[in-house]
């Protein structure tokens, strides 16, 4: 079997919800069960054909071809398999995602691994806003699982996150980690003004001190927090930044915050 | 059965059913890894009166510990799930917890949870942190030189306990030769560990005693200084008989380290005072395995 491969005809005019396109609820169909799917874009009610040609036959491993800056929801709710984005995607890529792996050649909307519980996203180019955060109405953001990020985040990354790890290569926007309940956040480059801005508990570790910091983030000093080997140790061979780590570089500055929340949060400086 | 002058007694070692884990301490050096392993693993001969038997398997190196530090390998033995669980909280909590710079961390994958950090964290009173990495969750709590580092959950497997063989020779001081030989070369083995003071042990026992409180007493047959008053197993020459005692976390285990110990005592044989090889038992009718010495040996 070869991956089922949808080539984009035109970019549609308005957003489409292509949650349904995933491995999980194309289980089992024929390529022609999926081009006789239909999906709602804007008013209007369009079949997959009508929107891609398509080719190859296995739905574990779905490629989407073309500009899908305009579909949402690629690899929503998925529990395996591999969607593959040629380009960029729109807004909630991977929302509630259980499981298998998404890869965005491209750049992604807001709210990429909103509500996410398991598996891997890997975005090669940026990601929007909210990105591991919660869609309004949510109690809690990304819940599990993996997301990579070779480019920059927006603002808010990882807002309300519960569990789970976001490494960002590049930089990220304000408010990084807000509302932060627990997991592992890490950006290499730089962040915007307050990260960790109402964060409860969960890491936050950077390379460098951000310019704009909270009062609420209270520096504890200069330490070797042993887990920390672990945790480069288990990022090894990941593309980007992360996955050459030296594990026995464990020390760091810890920061706690906020303490505008419970202030059980940490902020790790490395180097 | 003779082997280099030493005979084999035609009898078998009679070994239990008991829950084993395997632990990794790891610290700053191997000296303070050392010492949190000896700690934890101190007071741990016999189930009889110390709850479980323990020792330590082996050192281990910074590329074969999970945290990248140097490291010792702890098994720890008891009756019953529920006794290995108190044991495991109470030795980890006042032994490994308490020494410098150390962490710990399940030594087996498979098997039945032990709860590690998931008890010790309250001791973080509010402060302690849980990281899932890679699929297994830690605890960190604050202590005073940093954070001790602990796994969230170990994993216990049935194991065996009470595989043994006797030494008996001409003197005491042949014996403790043989035996310390003995140990030097099963102590390289995986899985198992000798849980006596230097792996040996002089007070092998009997079931049952005169005095009521007692559920053992000294095994009067293989005493040297009772041969004339008592049913004796031991002949003239005999001057002294010395134990070694195998708790492995599998019945294969047992039964190499067995025949490692007992093939080194035979090297010194009859021209070093060694008699004769025996074991104890108790007539087939407690263990659940039985090692057979001529089996092993042949």
């Amino acid at each position: 079997m070869s991956a089922l491969v949808l080539t984009l005809r035109s970019a549609p005019a308005q957003r489409v919800d292509a949650g349904a396109l995933n491995p999980t609820a194309l289980a089992g169909m024929t390529p022609a069960d999926v081009a006789a799917l239909t999906l709602q874009v804007g008013k209007n009610v369009v079949r997959v054909d009508a929107l891609f040609d398509l080719s190859g036959d296995d739905p574990g491993d779905i490629v989407f071809r073309g500009d899908c800056s305009r579909f949402e929801r690629i690899g929503a709710g998925m529990k395996s398999g591999r969607v593959t984005v040629e380009g960029d995607a729109g807004g909630y890529v991977a929302q509630r995602m259980l499981g298998g792996e998404v890869i965005v050649t491209g750049s992604t909307g807001a709210f990429c691994a909103s509500g996410m519980k398991g598996g891997r996203v890997e975005v090669r180019g940026n990601v929007g806003d909210y990105a591991g955060g919660a869609v309004p109405g949510d109690m809690k953001g990304m819940a599990g699982g993996l997301l990579l990020v070779a480019g920059n985040a927006g603002e808010r990354l990882g807002d309300r996150m519960r569990r789970g790890q976001i490494l960002v290569s590049g930089n990220a926007g304000d408010y990084c980690a807000s509302r932060m309940i627990a997991g592992t956040i890490a950006v290499a480059g730089t962040v915007g003004a307050y990260p960790g801005y109402l964060m409860k508990r969960g890491t936050l570790i950077l390379n460098a001190l951000p310019v704009q910091m909270l009062p609420g983030m209270v520096d504890c000093g200069a330490h070797r927090l042993g887990f920390l080997s672990l945790l480069y140790a288990s990022w090894k061979g990941l593309p980007g930044a992360f996955g050459a780590l030296d594990a026995s570089a464990c020390t760091v500055r810890r920061f706690m915050g906020d303490m505008g929340a419970t202030g059980r949060g940490e902020m790790l400086i490395r180097g | 059965m003779i082997i280099n002058g030493v005979s084999i007694d035609d009898t078998f070692a009679e070994a239990f059913g008991m829950r084993g884990i395997r632990l990794i301490i790891t610290a700053y050096n191997e000296t303070w890894a050392m010492n949190s392993a000896a700690a934890m693993t101190g007071f741990a001969t016999s189930v009889i009166a110390c709850g479980a038997e323990a020792g330590i398997e082996r050192v281990l190196s910074p590329s074969e510990t999970p945290d990248g530090r140097p490291g010792v390998s702890v098994l720890v033995f008891a009756v019953s799930s529920k006794e290995l669980i108190k044991q495991i909280e109470r030795r980890v909590g006042q032994c490994v917890l308490t020494s410098p710079t150390s962490a710990i961390f399940a030594g087996l994958d498979e098997g039945d949870p032990v709860p590690l950090g998931k008890t010790l964290r309250f001791f973080g009173d509010g402060f302690q942190t849980s990281k899932q990495i890679a699929g297994k969750r830690y605890w960190r709590v604050p202590v005073m030189d940093g954070e001790f580092l602990v796994q969230d959950t170990a994993r216990m497997v049935k194991s065996v306990g009470g595989g043994n063989f006797l030494v008996l020779a001409d003197s005491q001081v042949q014996a403790l030769e043989a035996c310390e030989a003995a140990i030097r070369e099963m102590r390289k083995l995986p899985d198992v560990v000798m849980p006596f003071p230097g792996g040996v042990v002089r007070s092998g026992s009997k079931v049952g005693s005169k005095y009521k409180a007692l559920s053992a007493s000294t095994n009067d047959a293989f005493c040297p200084t009772l041969r004339g008053a008592t049913k004796s197993e031991l002949d003239e020459r005999i001057g002294a008989v010395l134990e070694i005692v195998i708790d492995g976390l599998t019945d294969a285990s047992v039964k190499k380290a067995m025949e490692v110990g007992m093939r080194e005592v035979c090297k010194i044989g009859a021209a070093g005072g060694i008699r004769r090889l025996s074991a104890g038992n108790y007539g087939g009718k407690l263990g659940q395995f039985q090692y057979h010495l001529r089996e092993i040996l042949k």
